[in-house]
């Protein structure tokens, strides 16, 4: 290896209008992404998704940015390659900052991703970033009802038992569009589990 | 699809704890990441390339400004290559840029410091690299700004990039500094790399990017993780 890596930075507090300027009502420039992951013509079971980041206090993070990259219902990534072979219109990928939300939740509709491995249970994959983070953390989101894919998961076997609860989200209702908690804990008896991805 | 990408470089990266950087005590984790391998999930990432508009969206001079005025401050354009560790070129990566105007203040709503807004400079824009890697942004030179850190505290004058790279893994956001200026040796959060990583966050004067009669040039090449050597390579 013949270049050092570019040292990460925070992203810092006003990150806003430049990553997620619609949610935070700046018209200047469209967003390349947004909480809303599905079109029309997206296939697959409709979901949402919300959850808070605490701090070491247990106070609401109120300047982060969350991002997900999921695969489609059946189990596909929407890479460049993938999405000539397919006519599902899932992108993937999808941002919210938690400043705009009075409980400074963030929140995403999506689809329950499909199987994408052998050794993978269904996950969506988390990236966060805030004020004070130096460099972004990974983490990823589990399905509660998942409990015999979760035990095979390459991932999860690799976390302590006493830590993997905080990998799966909580079912919260059970109406026509399944709403799934997912706080995420910086510090604390409950901090999340990161991965070194 | 690369089989693996090298690790995060923690001779490199900031820890998440920062003694001077106050932010970082409530923040930071606390335990060791787990260990993975890297599956689908790290391997890939979104496509935006059919997404944007690369004329329109890298020329901060001019993407908020009203009825023709230009915003006020010094013009620059920055320019340089996203290359992965073994010096290879990342073609159609996106760049996200944000950065405060020249009286140090930036147009997001959070932001109370006590410094003019300029009507003409939004100050946020994005751009595709292209076949060969290179990026290209037009803006103004962002001035330095006070923050609640410490007594007197100031950040020396940066622009704020985000980078996706040809993985989930390749994510990067940073910051990247000006040549020469005094702040640094004071700001917390460009400390907080060791010494040999700092340099690596510093753009260089270029006068061969410079253009004539309209704007200084300054260089500043990103370096992505790259994908690991095989035992055969190695
Ligand atoms: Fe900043």
């Amino acid at each position: 290896m013949s270049f050092k890596q570019t040292p990460s930075q925070t992203i810092g507090p006003f990150f806003a209008y430049g990553l997620t300027p619609k949610q935070y009502g700046y018209n200047e420039i469209k967003d390349i992404a947004s909480n809303n992951l599905n079109s029309e013509g997206t296939i697959g079971e409709r979901i949402s998704i919300e959850g808070i980041v605490f701090d070491g206090n247990n106070e609401p993070v109120d300047d982060a940015l969350i991002e997900i990259w999921q695969a489609s219902s059946s189990g596909l990534y929407a890479t460049s390659k993938n999405l000539k072979n397919t006519n599902d219109s899932f992108c993937g990928f999808g941002r919210c900052g938690t400043g705009i939300d009075p409980q400074r939740k963030f929140s995403f509709t999506t689809i329950k991703p499909g199987t994408c491995s052998q050794n993978q249970a269904p996950h969506i994959n988390f990236i966060i970033f805030m004020r004070g983070l130096l460099s972004h953390v990974y983490t990823r989101m589990y399905f509660p009802e998942e409990e015999v894919a979760n035990q095979h998961d390459s991932f999860l076997l690799n976390v302590p038992k006493t830590r993997r609860q905080t990998l799966i989200a909580k079912q919260m209702s059970y109406s026509k569009v399944k709403v799934y908690q997912f706080n995420i804990y910086m510090q604390g008896a409950n901090e999340t589990v990161f991965f070194d991805v | 699809m690369t089989s693996s990408y090298n690790p995060r470089d923690w001779t490199i990266h900031p820890s998440y704890f920062s003694e001077n950087y106050k932010s970082t005590h409530l923040r930071s984790p606390t335990k060791a990441p787990v260990k993975i391998e890297q599956t689908k999930s790290e391997l890939t990432a979104p496509s935006f390339f059919p997404l944007i508009n690369h004329e329109q969206e890298n020329d901060l001079t001019k993407n908020g400004a009203v009825d023709g005025q230009q915003p006020l401050g010094e013009r620059i354009v920055v320019t340089g290559r996203v290359l992965d560790e073994n010096g290879k070129p990342q073609p159609n990566t996106l760049i996200e840029i944000w950065q405060c105007n020249s009286s140090g203040r930036y147009i997001h709503a959070a932001d109370q410091h006590d410094a003019p807004l300029d009507p003409n400079f939004f100050g946020a824009g994005r751009c595709i690299t292209d076949k060969n890697g290179i990026y290209k942004f037009y803006s103004i030179k962002p001035g330095a700004y006070p923050w609640g850190n410490h007594k007197n505290a100031w950040r020396p004058a940066h622009i704020h990039f985000s980078l996706f790279g040809p993985a989930f893994a390749t994510r990067l956001i940073t910051q990247s500094y000006f040549p020469g200026d005094p702040l640094l040796e004071l700001d917390p959060i460009f400390q907080s790399t060791t010494k040999e990583a700092r340099k690596l966050l510093i753009k260089t004067f270029d006068i061969e990017a410079t253009e004539e009669g309209f704007a200084l040039g300054y260089k500043f090449d990103f370096i992505l993780r790259g994908p690991k050597a095989t035992p055969m390579e190695k």
